[in-house]
């Protein structure tokens, strides 16, 4: 019965967004206010109905109903609490579920939060937003329905993937939609911008919170995924350039690009093409995305089952969505005026660089990511892209992207004098270079790259403490200064940069770092046994069996010193899941901010002896730490109180007002 | 550039990319026919990955029925493949070889270390040419051999558990069973 409820709330769910996209637009044309006014409580209707559908997919998983086909694919009676919950979204089904029950939450996100927008705007942006739940829900009632019934009823499930029964990956497919479809919101404010034929500094201001918000998800996803994939998979790597983390990077750099953009055109109305079509661009990214992921034309690690049916829904979708919105976008462009001039050496010019280099970037892992396609689509054979092309491409583009990060937040908008800005640069210049040359040299790492890594991350720190203290210098005491400058109004969303910009320092140090100097020993280890990596002394102190809920390990203990010192004991453990029998490693950790002591056991081999692999690896976590930094300092820019509608109001009729003075006194 | 052919740029960029993707849709990852199912294995004689001085060659493959996985370290899809060669190693119903494709010997030697080592022997294909006269064109592939040496499978892709026990166990069965 409650399948059946579910599948109805999503007819009905299909129905409002039919609604929400139609009538509000039309109204917004033929001015009709109350036809307007029907977005908002539509899209309230088509979340509360998605909530229904899905909380009747998570009850079938919860008591087990394996008549229902997804759940007899994907659930098990043994398994935990927590992974029937993750079950619901742990294949292609319900993961679809959930995306359009996100997108249906940031829709009701903004028309709760955007009611002070003007009424047509709010109406365009929910209308379009609702034109693309419209296209998903069609793709899950009609190719991919999670509560289709099986006739008999299996009489246990068939178990979800053992590597996504995990905490980490439970809460990550969430967090990387929640930024996936909240970038929709920028789309749609786009859009609605480009129907409107408005695009000014105003729009600017009321997407970027939204941009800034999604970003956030998007680069807090895509760590956890990461450190998932380091603990997880049992041989220490963070990032394996494959297509499904590939299309999440895409987004991820058009993202970074459109919220410096935005930046310009909000405070110079300058760049308001170009911010646009990134808008477009990295929503689009998102659906490439999807489509990559669920149509099956890549190999990837971890995509779901493919169905060319399936494919075909998504490219159609696509076409109609993106091609629509560039054809829009070619057909009102032309009609955008020019917005403010600058220079040739500006802060405007630093972010078009800045711009540019990252959405090459994004070019280039898009090209890596699609060659094998068109290679094969070409008949020009098969090949695999892997990780040397990214990484030249990473090496080559990282450093002049660093270097305008670096100038940037010291560069006056419109026009700066390049004699000061050297005259502010060139401490922080001299002293990185002088740090990365000192650091190459043999005696010390002897390795060029991490010499280029740590002028690098020096050039960053140095030049944004230069920037913090051309903001505070002229108070005192400085703390104190420091405080109430953060308080100050339209400041937080600057000290946001900061956090995030030195969260790039960081991970740039755990990067380079971690390539440079870890270690990893293979070793074969009899109990008792001793061996040294990295300084530290491992002894391995056997293998005992030891049942998990539903699954069978085998675990290790290695106990580990420094010197006499015991540093850490690890248990790293060999599963063997019941159902799907699939061997997994869960990796025994010891973590730290300057190393970590990683080991994972490898294949019994007979007389006590396992084949054991460990590892050093410095910096490591600096590696997730800029991230999270990265994603904090996202936060900190959105929470900027000039973002508060309310507060955008007053500031309307302030500008105006200081118009009609101006005018008044000409 | 005329002024409305620059605002039709990303739209002419996009339609490119979707009919390139309309193009994937047919076009399967997985499974391209060979033009080897049903031929002749072709014969090689390489040397052998661990022992340097010995070799390996189509001969050693004859009488039984053998898998040849193809495969190298740089390959991400053939480490989520292994364990299940390990596994299927593990059963003892078919020898296994490795075709180690455009790889480095210590590489290679610690990956087997490293992961368990599923094959009986492996063949070291530095240069790839063999794996040219094979039609291998990208790692991982396995073949299905029989007792006479002719190819009667291939995989294109990495094996799941589902190809194993619904195709390949079932096929080695039966040509098992054929005489040769």
């Amino acid at each position: 019965m409650m399948p059946e409820l579910g599948h109805f709330a999503l007819i009905l769910a299909l129905v409002m967004a039919l609604v929400q996209a139609s009538l509000p637009l039309i109204g917004s044309f033929t001015r009709t206010p109350a036809w307007m006014a029907l977005a908002r409580p539509a899209a309230w209707g088509q979340f509360l109905f998605l909530a229904i559908a899905f909380g009747a997919l998570l009850h079938a998983f919860l008591v087990n109903d394996f008549s229902v086909l997804y759940v007899a694919r994907h659930g098990n009676s043994q398994l935990p609490v927590i992974y029937k919950i993750s079950a619901v979204w742990g294949a292609h089904e319900g993961s679809l579920l959930l995306w359009v029950l996100i997108l249906g939450g940031w829709t009701t996100a903004v028309s709760l939060l955007g009611r002070r927008l003007p009424q047509e705007v709010l109406a365009r942006v929910l209308s379009v937003m609702g034109m693309i739940s419209i296209g998903f829900l069609a793709f899950l009632l009609f190719t991919s329905n999670p509560f289709e019934r099986m006739f008999p009823a299996a009489l246990e499930g068939g178990d979800l993937n053992p590597l996504l029964q995990d905490p980490g990956l439970a809460i990550h497919p969430p967090m990387l939609y929640m930024g996936y479809v909240g970038l929709s919101v920028a789309f749609s404010f786009a859009i609605a911008a480009l129907i409107g034929g408005r695009l000014d500094a105003a729009w600017a201001r009321w997407s970027r919170p939204w941009t800034l918000v999604a970003w956030v998800f998007l680069t807090a996803g895509i760590t956890l995924g990461s450190w998932w994939a380091y603990y997880e998979l049992g041989w220490g790597g963070w990032w394996f350039w494959d297509p499904v983390e590939n299309a999440s990077f895409m987004p991820w750099l058009a993202g970074t690009a459109l919220i410096h953009s935005l930046a310009v055109t909000e405070k110079r109305g300058a760049f308001k093409r170009w911010t646009v079509l990134l808008a477009l661009l990295a929503f689009s990214l998102s659906l490439l995305g999807t489509f990559l992921v669920r149509s099956g034309v890549l190999t990837s690690v971890h995509s779901f089952a493919a169905d060319p049916a399936r494919g075909l829904f998504i490219l159609l979708f696509l076409s109609i969505v993106i091609g629509g919105s560039l054809s829009l976008y070619a057909w009102r462009a032309p009609g955008i005026t020019r917005g403010g001039g600058f220079e040739l050496l500006s802060r405007e010019s630093l972010l078009l660089g800045n711009n540019l280099l990252l959405v090459i970037t994004c070019a280039f892992v898009l090209l890596g990511t699609l060659a094998p396609l068109l290679y094969d689509a070409m008949g020009w054979g098969k090949i695999s892209v892997g990780f040397p092309w990214f990484n030249t491409m990473f090496v080559t583009f990282t450093p002049p992207l660093v270097l305008l990060m670096g100038a940037g937040p010291l560069t006056r908008w419109k026009r700066q004098d390049p004699a000061a800005l050297l005259r502010d640069l060139r401490l922080a210049f001299a002293l990185s270079l002088a740090a990365g040359v000192a650091a190459a040299l043999p005696w010390l790492t002897g390795s060029p790259a991490a010499g280029v890594a740590v002028a690098l991350s020096l050039w960053l720190v140095l030049t944004l403490l230069t920037a913090l203290w051309r903001r505070l210098r002229h108070r005192r005491p400085l703390l104190r200064a420091l405080r109430s400058d953060f308080a100050g109004r339209g400041s937080r969303s600057w000290y946001g940069m900061w956090v995030a910009h030195l969260g790039v320092a960081v991970f740039i140090v755990g990067v380079t770092f971690v390539t440079q100097f870890d270690i990893e020993k293979d070793v074969r280890m009899s109990p008792g046994q001793s061996i040294e990596v990295g300084g530290y002394r491992f002894r391995f102190d056997g293998v005992v069996p030891h049942p998990g809920p539903n699954y069978r390990a085998d675990r290790g203990t290695v106990t580990v010193f420094r010197g006499d010192r015991q540093v850490a004991q690890l248990h790293p453990e060999k599963r063997t899941y019941l159902v799907q029998t699939r061997p997994m490693t869960e990796a025994g950790i010891d973590a730290g901010l300057l190393r970590d002591i990683y080991v994972s056991l490898g294949e019994p081999l007979g007389g006590g002896d396992w084949a054991l692999r460990l590892y050093y690896k410095p910096f490591v976590r600096w590696i997730w730490l800029g991230g999270v930094l990265i994603a904090i300092g996202g936060l900190l820019s959105a929470s900027d109180p000039r973002y508060r509608l309310r507060v955008l109001a007053r500031m309307g009729s302030r500008a105006a007002q200081q118009a009609l003075a101006a005018g008044g006194a000409a | 550039m005329p002024a409305f052919l620059r605002y039709l740029t990303p739209l002419l960029l996009f339609l490119a990319l979707a009919g390139l993707l309309y193009r994937g849709l047919s076009l399967d990852p997985h499974r391209v026919p060979s033009p080897l199912i049903g031929k002749p294995a072709p014969a090689f004689s390489l040397p052998r990955l661990q022992h340097a001085d010995a070799t390996l060659s189509s001969d050693d493959l004859k009488g039984k029925v053998s898998l040849l996985n193809v495969w190298a370290t740089w390959c991400v899809a053939c480490r989520a493949e292994h364990p299940l060669l390990v596994q299927l190693a593990r059963q003892g119903v078919v020898p296994i070889y490795g075709l180690n494709y455009k790889d480095t010997r210590p590489e290679a030697q610690r990956w087997l270390q490293r992961f368990g080592n599923p094959y009986l022997a492996n063949a070291f294909d530095a240069d790839g040419r063999v794996g040219i006269d094979w039609g291998v064109y990208g790692t991982p592939e396995t073949f299905v051999i029989d007792k006479r040496g002719v190819i009667r499978f291939k995989q294109i892709g990495p094996l799941t558990r589902d190809v194993i026990d619904n195709t390949l166990l079932p096929l080695i069965r039966r040509l098992q069973e054929e005489t040769a």
